[in-house]
């Protein structure tokens, strides 16, 4: 039986972007631990031989033409428009390299 | 008569011969959703300039018709929030292609329709909007995830709606709303500008007041998209010549009335109607559960909650990665508690070290169903069953149970996890509690004509359809 941690939560909410609050750590961990114990039944079943499933009706690689579908392309209002945080044309990001 | 009531082929018979508007028939459709919608929680965001394209339609196979949206749809000038807080003002800047597809061939949709955030749950509980409820007894669950397009529907707040689905969500709210919904092969309809839940899975179609209904919708906005790699290029046929075209000769399997979840009453309406296509000329087999695949059996269901969960969450953990508050919508703080579980446990799923005893296991168990399908397809054109072992719960049921949308949808999990075509019908009606039970019926990729084929005839020869 997999046991999930409070610690092995906050692991998993780094690597996910997840914000957690410490008191939804303990309960997130006895979720996780119930939802593993049926996954786990998945351990009974031999698959040896098995493939893992790719695609579910056969198709292959789908090829198209490299070229420019303007239909596609938004304009720069259109891109900007949701952006919470706009400057001169640009989506303003959180800064992710430190300062020397 | 209220022309709300009309289900999709009447309205058009009747707009053809002139003998009503299409803008009448919006206007009964507001006036119905003023009325209604307070209560039932069917839509999220409402058009009511939508009767004025209406009258520009008249030449368009669906004359302007008032459809629900469900509101994972992409639709520009109408906000698209999957029932989230992270999209609570999002306004597309294009359109999913199948309400392209939808607006090109008339139809003008009236509203967007809630459902459970990101598509995550069986009840629409998980909504971060409250809840809907069900338009045959508000106190209970309309199901979900796609249960506004199943309350509107049921309740006539619309004329036919369109739902998505990844397990479930199209068929058990179609089941406990007393409607039809049908969950075509997996890439027999684009998820372009659809809100992605389980890439390997989603599923767009219709939800409609009868089978005709459905078939008409699916013809018209199935197909080769170039926008999503996924869709088939198989020719899509008119759907609507299956109807009246019988069961004769057909071989159906009746499956997983054996479960040991199963209520007598599932059972007995599910035996009927196998003994009505019996009548009609097809050959009918009791197909019986087993642990492993094994010739003319099908696959226990019970695993599939297990490979649901892991290639479900995991798929989720991906594509909910997009939402960063950057480019649209707000901070991942804004996630709900299922959401954030789910995405939680797919990254786990997915991570170093845990990859292979999850998501490699998962999705070969996932093989063994389809293995299974594969098998039982060559001898049989149809499966038949139900969506649900049961009745809609009461509205509150799914609170504190980190599994209950797996449980609610594990008959519908083998198949979706095998990509399968499936349809759910009316087969009975609770008098005491006004609720349904619905009639599943699934075909190897692809066959949705044999679904149609049989789907009409047991509307045609009983009387659960509410709207006969």
């Amino acid at each position: 039986m997999t046991t999930f941690t409070s610690e092995q939560v906050s692991f998993v909410a780094t690597l996910a972007n997840i914000p957690l609050k410490k008191e939804e750590r303990e309960p997130l961990a006895k979720g996780f631990t119930t939802t593993l114990e049926v996954v786990d039944e998945l351990q009974k079943v031999d698959v040896s031989g098995v493939e893992p499933v790719h695609h579910v009706t056969g198709l292959e690689n789908i090829w198209r033409e490299d070229v420019v579908d303007e239909q596609r392309m938004f304009t720069q209002s259109q891109a900007l428009a949701n952006a919470p945080h706009t400057y001169n044309g640009y989506i303003v990001v959180d800064q992710v390299i430190e300062q020397e | 008569m209220k022309l709300n009531t009309l289900t999709l082929t009447q309205s058009l018979q009747k707009l053809k011969k002139k003998e009503i508007s299409v803008q009448e028939i919006h206007s009964d459709v507001h006036q119905v959703i003023e009325e209604k919608n307070p209560r039932l929680n069917a839509y999220l965001a409402l058009d009511y300039r939508s009767s004025e394209e209406a009258g520009r339609q008249t030449d368009t196979p669906l004359s302007g018709i008032p459809v629900a949206v469900k509101d994972n749809f992409l639709t520009v000038g109408l906000t698209t929030t999957a029932s989230s807080n992270v999209l609570k003002e999002f306004a597309p800047p294009y359109e999913s292609t199948v309400t392209k597809r939808l607006k090109k061939a008339g139809g003008v949709v009236v509203g967007k329709t809630n459902m459970d955030a990101w598509a995550h749950g069986s009840s629409t509980e998980t909504s971060d909007f409250g809840t809907s409820r069900n338009p045959r007894n508000p106190a209970y669950s309309p199901g979900g995830s796609s249960g506004g397009s199943a309350s509107a529907v049921g309740a006539d707040l619309c004329i036919a709606a369109l739902g998505s689905e990844t397990a479930g969500s199209i068929r058990i709210p179609a089941a406990w709303c007393g409607i039809v919904g049908v969950k075509p092969t997996y890439g027999r309809v684009s998820r372009a500008g659809v809100v992605a839940m389980g890439s390997s899975l989603d599923s767009p179609g219709p939800m409609t007041k009868t089978v005709e209904d459905a078939a008409v919708l699916l013809s018209l906005i199935a197909g080769k998209d170039p926008y999503d790699a996924t869709t088939s290029a198989n020719a899509v046929p008119d759907y609507t010549k299956s109807l009246g075209q019988g069961v004769k000769g057909l071989n159906i399997g009746i499956v997983y009335m054996d479960h040991p979840l199963m209520p007598e009453e599932v059972k007995t309406s599910v035996s009927e109607a196998g003994k009505l296509f019996e009548k009609h000329g097809a050959k009918v087999d009791t197909i019986k559960l087993s642990p492993t695949v094994q010739k003319n059996t099908i696959l226990h269901p019970d695993y599939a909650i297990g490979v649901y969960t892991v290639v479900q969450r995991s798929e989720v953990s991906s594509n909910l990665a997009r939402y960063d508050g950057i480019r649209y919508g707000n901070p991942r703080a804004f996630f709900g508690s299922e959401a954030k579980r789910r995405i939680m446990l797919g990254t786990f799923t997915l991570s170093t070290g845990y990859a292979d005893k999850y998501y490699v296991r998962a999705q070969q168990v996932r093989h063994l169903y389809i293995q299974n399908f594969q098998q039982l397809f060559s001898a049989y054109d149809l499966l038949v069953s139900t969506p649900s072992p049961g009745y809609a719960p009461k509205v509150g049921s799914s609170e504190g149970n980190p599994m209950f949308g797996e449980v609610v949808d594990m008959l519908n999990e083998p198949s979706s996890l095998a990509g399968l075509p499936a349809a759910s019908i009316p087969c009975y009606k609770d008098e005491q509690t006004g609720l349904y039970l619905g009639l599943s019926i699934m075909a190897n990729h692809f066959e949705e004509e044999k679904i149609f084929r049989a789907a009409s005839l047991y509307e045609q020869e009983t009387h659960w359809n509410s709207w006969k």
